[in-house]
């Protein structure tokens, strides 16, 4: 596990920083002509890991990021920064008896977290077994299936989107530390640090990174101003995102989008710490499995068969 | 002060003296350069989209080709074993342009990681103490510092014994003996720290079979030094160095048991997939069969794999491998053999079938195709102008003035 960064080691950073904007300063000079050079394009260069970030620095970014997206998007935003609550480890389940497919899912996700509709993004994918067959082959799975009526006569539905890994192998082959797990459980990733080798993608057992290999581009209409800095703002090109589990609604008591929308409930979310929680009910009286087990990445992603 | 700037000057005029055939090769070179750099610009623009990667299949043809690239500068220690450790006088003498075909082997390395990057401009996030290196964790990590390290080994070596040499004096091999040694673990670990970037992830069972190491050494001691021995030829020709050809039936007898053992190995690798026949036979399967009607990489994979055994029994023949012509056919099929199986055959199957079972037919686009060609045309350059500037040195017709103005 990265363990470097551990509180935030200010002198250490001020002296790198200061190093860097000498650094920047004399190739600001050069490669911008005067009146065009926008100090905030090298306030985004310089701009520190959000994990060694202070107070006043995280203030100071969010205020730099809220402009910015302003200007770009000519929507107010609001980018909170919330913390884990102490003594929650949040928790996902899916009734695999339940879900028919309907991809209602995959939309209220791709709305609710601003994710980039040219190219297409989605961060769950639903798949589609034949009953009968080996299904756990995800290779005789499909995702691209276009039913006139959901469920479809003969078939059974798996969504999967990030597991958040208690072991996750995407954070600890990054190489400079922008993904990690927050003390909920959460696996999220610095937009704004990420450096796009896509070493991640190539380590998760489960499809569930998504890089932008373009701008990415929404309709002014369907953003959601409603944001967090580590989970739904909106992202660049050239970097990795995923699931959060919602991170803006769930550290505020909420539901994520797709819990929400399920029309069948056959999504489950809580806090596995919480024993009287609805998912350590489940947990504890369903036929539980988590995909990928023999790999140890530990999902805290449950799929249950209720009936 | 003086003495020195004059030096470089006279090294820059010298790498710019050339005859027309100098000329036209830098020309034709700057040409794929040139169009590399305007794909790049627009790739840079535009993002990856203008790639084929997509996100089932991520990584692709620059990453196919660093690969391969870190096994040809790895290579440069099986000239540094016989050369220094054997005192084997023959290669001792050529052991130079190995050393600089490796620095200019890890130059095109760290150009192909840049023009993958998503967000290049942010490459300093992953440097030691100005960014945050997620070291040791992220193997990442650790082939930026295997590189970095090889490359400036490299560097002092040979920049060391040109300088001597060209100053006139006998180079202490006392002084760089402890680099030498350490060269040598460290041109082994350059190409295990690769393998072990993809042999690390549980997700992508391709990659996560403990041969692979073995495999990636084995691959790189075959093709790096074929390269050699076609370079020294060309250098041979061009200049007035002497290049003994027992240097370079040493090396072909050295690249018969490094390719002997790469196919052991390859097939105690067909053997496990295909006989327990477990799930994870599919991208074995894909690469040489096809899966679910595709099999794009079915006709590479099976040409590189004749090629391979035929470069091999021509290595094993000492009078094939003695004859020019059938050496230099042998170091070709070798070169393009293992370039298509350590690159595209490869990287590509540990994303097909992808960890969703998706099977995404990967072939590299344009803008993909001219960025490569333009860094493969930066590297001809870079080590053009290397031997440009050493090879005077070399044969004694570049001397530069010592500090007494002599
Ligand atoms: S599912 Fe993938 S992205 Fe999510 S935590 Fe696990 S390894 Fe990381
Ligand atoms: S793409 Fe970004 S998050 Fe993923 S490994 Fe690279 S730097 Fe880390």
């Amino acid at each position: 596990m990265p363990n470097k960064i551990k509180g935030n080691s200010i002198s250490k950073s001020i002296s790198r920083r200061g190093f860097l904007k000498g650094a920047a300063l004399g190739l600001a000079s050069t490669a911008i002509p005067f009146g065009t050079a926008d100090a905030s394009i090298w306030d985004a260069f310089l701009q520190k890991h959000f994990r060694e970030m202070n107070e006043d620095e995280i203030r100071t970014v969010i205020k730099r990021l809220e402009k910015e997206y302003d200007k770009k998007f000519d929507t107010k935003f609001n980018i909170k920064t919330t913390k884990a609550m102490p003594g929650t480890l949040f928790g996902y389940g899916l009734d695999l008896s339940r879900c028919i497919g309907c991809r209602r899912c995959v939309y209220a996700c791709v709305r609710e977290n601003n994710q980039s509709r040219d190219p297409q993004i989605h961060w769950i994918t639903v798949l589609r077994f034949k009953k009968g067959e080996k299904w756990i082959d995800l290779e005789e799975s499909e995702k691209y299936y276009y039913p006139g009526k959901v469920p479809e006569e003969g078939y059974f539905y798996m969504p999967v989107q990030c597991q958040q890994c208690e072991n996750p192998p995407c954070v600890k082959v990054c190489p400079t530390q922008a993904t990690w797990k927050e003390p909920d459980g959460i696996v999220v990733i610095d937009y704004n640090w990420c450096i796009g080798c896509r070493y991640c993608m190539a380590a998760c057992p489960y499809g569930a990174r998504h890089f932008n290999l373009a701008k990415p581009r929404i309709r002014k209409e369907e953003l959601n101003p409603e944001t967090h800095y580590l989970g739904n703002r909106p992202r660049y090109a050239g970097v990795v995102e995923k699931c959060t589990f919602c991170v803006q609604r769930t550290r505020a008591g909420r539901y994520p989008a797709c819990v929400e929308i399920c029309p069948v409930g056959a999504r489950k979310f809580g806090n596995l710490l919480d024993p009287k929680s609805e998912i350590r009910y489940c947990i504890e009286n369903k036929r539980v499995f988590r995909l990928k087990e023999d790999l140890n990445t530990y999902p805290k992603f449950y799929y249950f068969f209720a009936t | 002060m003086y003495a020195l700037l004059k030096n470089f000057f006279t090294v820059l005029k010298h790498m710019a003296k050339g005859d027309k055939w100098y000329y036209s090769w830098l020309a034709f070179l700057s040409f794929f350069i040139i169009v590399g750099v305007a794909s790049y610009i627009r790739q840079l623009n535009t993002g990856l989209i203008l790639t084929a990667m997509r996100d089932q299949v991520s990584w692709g043809f620059y990453i196919s080709n660093f690969t391969f690239l870190v096994g040809v500068a790895a290579a440069a220690v099986l000239l540094v074993v016989p050369a220094y450790i054997y005192n084997f006088k023959p290669i001792k003498e050529i052991v130079l342009f190995g050393e600089l075909l490796a620095v200019t082997a890890i130059t095109m390395c760290i150009l192909f990681i840049l023009v993958d990057m998503g967000r290049p401009e942010r490459v300093w996030h992953l440097m030691p103490i100005i960014g945050t290196m997620n070291f040791p964790s992220s193997l990442l990590a650790w082939d930026v510092l295997v590189l970095n390290g090889y490359l400036a080994i490299n560097f002092l070596i040979s920049f060391y014994v040109l300088y001597k040499m060209s100053h006139s004096k006998e180079y202490s091999i006392q002084l760089i003996k402890p680099l030498i040694l350490i060269s040598i673990p460290w041109a082994i670990s350059i190409h295990t720290v690769t393998a072990f970037l993809y042999n690390g992830l549980s997700a992508r069972p391709f990659w996560n079979a403990s041969i692979l190491a073995p495999r990636f050494i084995a691959s790189a001691l075959s093709s790096g030094p074929a390269l050699m021995i076609i370079i020294f030829q060309i250098v041979r020709k061009v200049s007035r160095i002497e290049i003994d050809n027992k240097a370079i039936f040493k090396i072909a007898e050295l690249i018969a048991y490094a390719i002997g053992l790469n196919l052991f190995l390859f097939g105690a690798e067909f053997f496990k997939e295909f006989y327990s026949g477990s799930i994870h036979l599919a991208p074995m399967e894909y690469l040489y069969f096809g899966l679910h009607g595709k099999t794009a990489l079915v006709p590479w994979m099976w040409s590189a794999l004749i090629f391979n055994i035929t470069a091999f029994l021509i290595f094993l023949s000492p009078t094939a491998r003695e004859n020019f012509l059938t050496l230099n056919i042998a170091c070709v099929l070798i070169i393009a053999g293992v370039y298509i199986e350590k690159g595209m055959g490869l990287v590509v199957p540990g994303f097909v079938p992808g960890v969703l079972g998706e099977i995404y037919e990967y072939s590299p686009s344009w803008t993909e195709k001219s960025i490569t060609l333009g860094i493969w045309a930066t590297g001809a350059m870079l080590y053009t102008l290397l031997l440009k500037f050493a090879m005077p040195i070399y044969t004694g017709e570049l001397r530069f003035l010592s500090k007494t103005g002599k």
